[in-house]
């Protein structure tokens, strides 16, 4: 059970991301956000409940859908959204964009366009703090897509050999891209995958953000005292395509009904509402401020001029 | 007869087209029996079944290493690896084992099939998802690479890269899927290894790959109202590569310009002109010119993408110093050199 | 002071040093000291100097991570081919974090593998494959081809805040030279002239930098004095000494044990063609591996590599050709 002030900023986190991902939709239908963008709307419970944990010297490596983890993980909005427009003040100046999020202020490591590339990455960051004696921890998320790449058993192998002090956390929504678990693997679940190397491993409903905020509180306690590597598998809904513009022809839309279940965001706020520490009014000043924050920050990113050339090309070698 | 379709249409036909006459060719890859991301192998598995038109899971290396002991065991895979930048993670088996088992093993293996791959910037996608990485495919040998620039060529050399008895790399451009083009009803293999002269013309010649060949095109319209008329080549298969007509077309021209997407550096332009300044020593009258992406990622941010991709103002602005040469005293200075590029 | 010693104990000495030097420096990799008494071990110890299991990726992808948490990771790779195996980490991840991170991070990384072993290592540990990594952007490439410079180039390596290929002939590591002692660090990107000459430049990397010298050695028994250069590194590549040399001779001859096509020498071939179009007398020879999978057989492998009579005979071609020109 979560206390009150978490619940609100598990509640406050979910929603700038929601805000936050859905004016990217609309922006990038206007040609405004650029490229390949992958929304997370449906899984911001596993980014709130594992971010908010963090200490900004926590190493987080995400993927392409890594929106809510920068978000959460304290990278500033108008910086992330200057990044996805493609202006010199993004995160990344506008040279990496949607996937390739990147906040070493607040400890966002590196996300990857590659599925499962960031994985082997985070197990050195891993090995980095254990060879430092850091009691700083690293977490890598992924999706169950990531599972059936080599570069996961490597890693699971790897992580486990050495003891690292590293969190998988599994964001398993069911889906690779297009197709769905049952089409890439025999193994339903990600903690059956990696049962032979025998560390400590959970599967916990994502859409639950209070379950997932204590369950990943109790592995990060034990990581931060150096031992490891755990992973949680989060189950998650992909409310969204694989990509925006993704026409989804492979998959039924899903009923409000069943929707509501699975919305991490709704969930929260029906409770919120039983235990009495949330009425209509609370909630909807969240989104209100939430949704303001995110006209700051368009607004930011649209006076910000793109890099020039020049700049861009003195930033391929370290000098 | 002919009719106007896409690009990517015209590759999905000739799939087709393949599977029918052929029951050892099958198709596998991330999300093919749906079609893929540009519907490349749309309403294939419909007519042939999942066993033919099989997805796998997001395991490129896996995938084509399949690919490899399929074809060594008889059939004609076609694989797909959505974008050519995920081909990083499926080398070892094409280089290591594809492109060498017909050699290791003393001619008793062959690898006949296909690896279908797309490249190319412009879709703002970022660095890991639009490169093109054709150039290091064509020093391994063992290897044919293939890079078709309009939608004819592209049922053509499909057809013909299908039943070639090695391992075939056959790059696309995202750029390119969707434009209207004319394709005959029933395309005919057109054989690997001969060049295509799209344009007839005694002042230059302009060598281009895949989407500058349009680019190229574009600039010869250009160079024509200035008076100078250019032939543009397109090699349309790397390798074998059909040094012949290119080394001809320059040795009457004189001048050369070599136009594509890749990074300068490395790129296939380099190999192109290290075989024409010696296949044409004597007949050049300038520099060989090449024309490629600066030494840098792709960027993200729209205006560096635009600035990044050449266009086909950078095909006129080469051709047009090529041509103006004998005027220019000094050589370019070295600023545009990959040192200097590098630092 | 310097001293001889082999080629191979030269990597070491410099990776010793660079260790003790600098604390952030890790070494591991497949069969990297697997002995608690190898030297390395007992004086930096085991979290310093480790061995992995036989997983490309996650080795390289791990020290991309240690390199951007603030280590300075060495990976022992043994040959530069499993280097295609973790192609992703090498070009996809290593190489661009710092530009897709708007210069936030650094990914200073050596990776060192071995190369060009021939005597019947065949097709699959014996390719000279460094024009892959020389085409990516963000990536350094380095080939030492003495002993001194095997240990320098190593120095600055580990030194650079980038990704670095460190790539070891596996022909000359029994190779003796002249190494100074303590402190020795050849910049990255400046070229070496092996032997100086007004006749022909022929640009060498590696091993074929050895055979070479040996053709200008007979070149000049006839007469012909050749200029032998030594790019040292292909990425960053020093471009201006290169052309320098070839206005001064005019001629220009390429050795590259690797594969003909799309190869480092046709990379030089085409600025060289570009950049010095006014200062060739005579087309540039390339001097490469024939275009096939390295066999197995002796003869069959002598008959593909480039060796120091076909350097020879390409000079000579090319200076006929020249004076049938003039």
């Amino acid at each position: 059970m979560v206390e009150r002030e978490t619940a609100l900023d598990l509640l406050r986190t979910m929603w700038r991301i929601r805000c936050f991902e859905e004016r990217v939709a609309t922006l990038h239908h206007r040609l405004q956000v650029h490229g390949l963008v992958h929304l997370s709307i449906g899984s911001e419970g596993v980014a709130a409940g594992v971010c908010r944990r963090l200490r900004d010297d926590d190493a987080v490596y995400s993927g392409h859908r890594a929106h809510g983890h920068a978000l959460a993980k304290g990278a500033p909005m108008d910086r992330v959204m200057a990044e996805l427009m493609g202006r010199s003040a993004g995160l990344c100046q506008g040279l990496g964009g949607s996937m390739h999020l990147v906040d070493t202020q607040h400890g966002l490591m590196g996300a990857t366009g590659v599925v499962g590339g960031n994985l082997p990455m985070a197990a050195g960051d891993a090995l980095a703090a254990r060879l430092r004696g850091e009691d700083r921890v690293t977490v890598v998320f992924f999706g169950d897509g990531a599972v059936q790449a080599g570069h996961f058993n490597e890693t699971v192998n790897l992580a486990a050999l050495w003891e690292l002090p590293l969190i998988f956390v599994c964001e398993n929504n069911g889906m690779a891209e297009f197709t769905p678990r049952s089409a890439h693997t025999k193994v339903a679940r990600v903690i059956d995958v990696v049962a032979p190397y025998d560390f400590e491993r959970r599967l916990i409903e994502g859409s639950d953000v209070g379950a997932v905020w204590t369950a990943f509180g109790e592995y990060l306690e034990q990581a931060r005292s150096g031992t490891g590597p755990f992973l949680l598998e989060c189950s998650t809904h992909r409310r969204s395509g694989h990509y925006e513009g993704d026409q989804q022809s492979y998959r039924d839309a899903l009923a409000d009904a069943e929707w509501a279940q699975l919305d991490p965001i709704a969930r929260l706020e029906a409770r919120g509402k039983d235990e009495g520490w949330l009425d209509d009014e609370a909630a909807a000043g969240l989104t209100a401020h939430a949704d303001a924050e995110v006209d700051a920050a368009v607004r930011f990113a649209r006076d910000s001029p793109p890099l020039s050339a020049d700049d861009a090309a003195a930033l391929v070698y370290a000098t | 007869m002919t009719g106007e379709i896409t690009y990517v249409k015209a590759i999905n036909a000739a799939l087709a087209e393949a599977m029918r006459d052929d029951g050892r060719v099958i198709v596998i890859g991330e999300d093919v029996a749906e079609g893929g991301p540009y519907l490349a192998t749309e309403g294939l598995a419909d007519e042939f079944g999942s066993e033919r038109v099989r997805n796998t899971p997001i395991s490129e290396g896996a995938v084509c290493g399949i690919a490899v002991g399929a074809a060594q065991a008889g059939l004609r895979p076609v694989v797909e690896i959505m974008f050519i930048d995920f081909i990083t993670l499926a080398l070892d088996q094409l280089v290591n084992q594809a492109a060498k088992a017909h050699f290791m093993s003393g001619g008793q293996l062959s690898v006949p099939m296909v690896l279908r791959t797309q490249g190319g910037a412009g879709g703002r996608a970022g660095a890991q998802h639009s490169q093109s990485l054709e150039a290091w495919l064509t020093h391994i040998p063992g290897l044919k690479v293939v890079m078709p620039a309009t939608a004819a060529d592209a049922a053509g050399l499909l057809r013909a890269a299908i039943a070639d008895p090695n391992p075939v790399v056959f790059v696309e451009n995202k750029s390119l899927y969707f434009r209207r083009e004319p394709v005959p009803e029933t395309p005919e293999p057109i054989e690997l290894g001969r060049a295509s002269v799209l344009r007839r013309g005694g002042d230059v010649t302009i060598v281009a790959l895949s989407r500058l060949v349009g680019e190229a095109m574009a600039a010869a319209e250009r160079l024509a109202a200035d008076g100078i008329e250019a032939e543009i080549i397109d090699p349309r298969t790397l390798v074998p590569l059909d040094l012949d007509t290119i080394a001809a077309s320059v040795r009457r021209t004189g001048r050369a310009v070599v136009a594509h997407e890749a990074v300068r550096t490395g790129g296939f332009g380099a190999e192109l002109a290290a075989e024409l300044q010696a296949a044409a020593f004597d007949y050049l009258d300038a520099p060989i010119q090449r024309v490629g992406a600066p030494f840098t990622p792709v960027p993200l941010s729209p205006p560096l993408e635009d600035g990044y991709r050449p266009q086909s103002d950078d095909v006129y602005a080469a051709a047009r110093h090529a041509v103006q040469w004998a005027d220019v005293e000094e050589p370019v200075p070295l600023s545009d050199t990959g040192r200097s590029r590098g630092e | 002071m310097a001293r001889e010693i082999p080629y191979i104990a030269a990597v070491n000495e410099a990776i010793a040093q660079e260790m003790a030097r600098d604390d952030t420096v890790v070494f591991y990799g497949q069969d990297v000291a697997p002995s608690d008494e190898d030297p390395l071990v007992k004086s930096f110890g085991r979290d310093r100097v480790r061995v992995s299991p036989i997983s490309e990726t996650a080795e390289i992808g791990m020290a991309v991570g240690l390199a951007l948490a603030g280590y300075r990771p060495i990976v022992e790779l043994l040959m530069a081919e499993f280097m295609l195996v973790a192609m992703n980490q090498v070009t996809n991840e290593a190489p661009r974090l710092r530009y897709m991170s708007g210069g936030q991070v650094k990914v200073p990384l050596v990776l060192k593998a071995g190369y060009g072993f021939t005597a019947g290592w065949a097709g699959q540990h014996t390719g000279s494959i460094y024009t892959m990594f020389a085409g990516v952007p963000g990536l350094k490439v380095v080939l030492p081809s003495t002993p001194a410079d095997a240990k320098g180039l190593m120095a600055a390596a580990v030194r650079d805040d980038n990704p670095v290929v460190y790539l070891m002939h596996y022909l000359l590591v029994l190779e003796h030279g002249d190494v100074p002692e303590g402190e020795h660090v050849v910049p990255i990107g400046e070229a070496a002239i092996r032997r100086p000459g007004n006749d022909v430049t022929i640009v060498a990397t590696g091993w074929t930098v050895g055979k070479a010298l040996q053709a200008a050695e007979a070149l000049a028994a006839e007469g012909v004095d050749a200029e032998v250069i030594d790019p040292r590194s292909l990425q960053p590549l020093d471009m201006p000494a290169i052309l320098s040399s070839v206005e001064k001779t005019g001629h220009l001859v390429l050795a590259d044990q690797a594969t003909r096509h799309a190869s480092a020498a046709s990379i030089i071939a085409a600025e060289v063609a570009e950049h010095g179009f006014g200062y060739l007398k005579a087309p540039i020879k390339l001097v490469t591996a024939l275009d096939a999978t390295i066999p197995y057989s002796e003869p069959m492998e002598a008959f593909v590599l480039p060796d120091e009579h076909k350097i020879a005979g390409a000079v000579r071609e090319v200076l006929g050709t020249a004076s049938a020109v003039a």
